[in-house]
């Protein structure tokens, strides 16, 4: 009898029958990744699109031609211009980590600063798109209009500058959803929210949403830019 | 703030990432992209390695800078075993999709010639 106690009361001890949090993070934590992971999917579902369509095409436009200018530079630099987005977008996830790191240590005023930089970053970045596609725009590219011929030399169908501007489109209205949030948390941080708080576990949440926009930069750039 | 968050949050800190590891996942990352523009801009165009070659590399490498950021700047590594799982095993679906999409635009292309 009393081992049989024993042994139910080892059962309920596990970190699965209630009362406890399984995996030990915080719900809103939990919920980021769940939110993430189904954002994920729908890049995914973007991008398979564009696999999809350019694997049924016998030829499609040379990126290296397509993309081969930045501001002052007129054609003959492939992969320059995206090359410093690439590098905002990584260094912007960088200060993204030093500002939770800094949280860990509830140094409120490091916080600050780099969530400053993250910001910046993000702004950057932004700018640095809406630059590229003015700049497409004036060479006749849009939605439903494609000046670029294929690799073969043949005329391209517009499958190309619609998936383009509608995933870098989709991508980058997450990052400045990111940025709106970050701006948000950076003056709940000013506001010492979080240090009434006691943690700065909003920084992390926050800060899984802005490394999930860098990640999905990094597939964008591989399948757009590079292949 | 109760006292079971204070416990997750205590529990956090545990294997959290320094400043030094930050900066070292930094200079992995630019390093990849680095070997990815030598790859586009020198290797590729000098005919060292083909367009296909190139494009297998090309993904390798984006895979790994995509286990690096979800590991580390996002943390992922250094949770619990089962939050692990339940954000990587439903991603075994895309793969799947990935595979059946691109087999199939390749035979709308086959009926189109």
């Amino acid at each position: 009898m009393t081992t049989n106690t024993s042994e139910i009361d080892e059962i309920k001890s596990t970190p699965w029958n209630g009362g406890r949090s399984p995996f030990n993070v915080e719900y809103g934590k939990m919920m980021m990744w769940f939110f993430l992971l189904s954002d994920a999917f729908t890049f995914s579902g973007l991008l398979i699109a564009y696999g999809a369509l350019r694997f049924s095409s016998v030829s499609w436009p040379n990126p290296d031609e397509v993309f081969q200018s930045a501001p002052g530079i007129h054609g003959g630099a492939p992969l320059v211009f995206v090359g410093i987005m690439t590098f905002i977008l990584i260094m912007s996830s960088v200060t993204m980590v030093l500002a939770v790191e800094a949280g860990h240590r509830k140094a409120k005023s490091e916080v600050s600063k780099w969530m400053i930089w993250t910001i910046i970053g993000g702004l950057a970045f932004l700018s640095c798109q809406a630059w590229e596609w003015t700049h497409l725009h004036h060479e006749g590219a849009w939605w439903g209009a494609n000046p670029f011929l294929n690799k073969d030399g043949s005329v391209a169908s517009t499958n190309f500058t619609n998936l383009f501007f509608t995933i870098t489109g989709f991508h980058g209205f997450h990052v400045f959803s990111g940025v709106v949030l970050n701006v948000i948390i950076w003056i709940n941080v000013l506001g010492g929210t979080y240090e009434r708080r006691g943690h700065y576990d909003m920084i992390e949440k926050v800060g899984l949403y802005w490394h999930f926009v860098d990640l999905v930069w990094v597939f964008v750039f591989t399948f757009f830019y590079l292949v | 703030m109760s006292a079971d968050q204070q416990h997750i949050a205590h529990h956090d800190d545990h294997g959290s990432m320094t400043k030094k590891k930050i900066w070292g996942v930094f200079w992995v990352l630019l390093g990849i992209t680095t070997i990815e523009f030598f790859i586009a801009l020198v290797l590729i165009p000098r005919g060292v390695l083909s367009h296909p070659v190139g494009n297998i590399i090309y993904i390798g490498l984006t895979l790994l800078k995509a286990f690096y950021i979800v590991a580390y700047f996002m943390h992922l590594k250094f949770e619990k075993i089962g939050l692990i799982y339940s954000i990587l095993v439903p991603l075994m679906f895309i793969i799947f999709f990935i595979i059946w999409m691109l087999y199939e635009g390749n035979f709308w292309m086959h009926i189109r010639l």
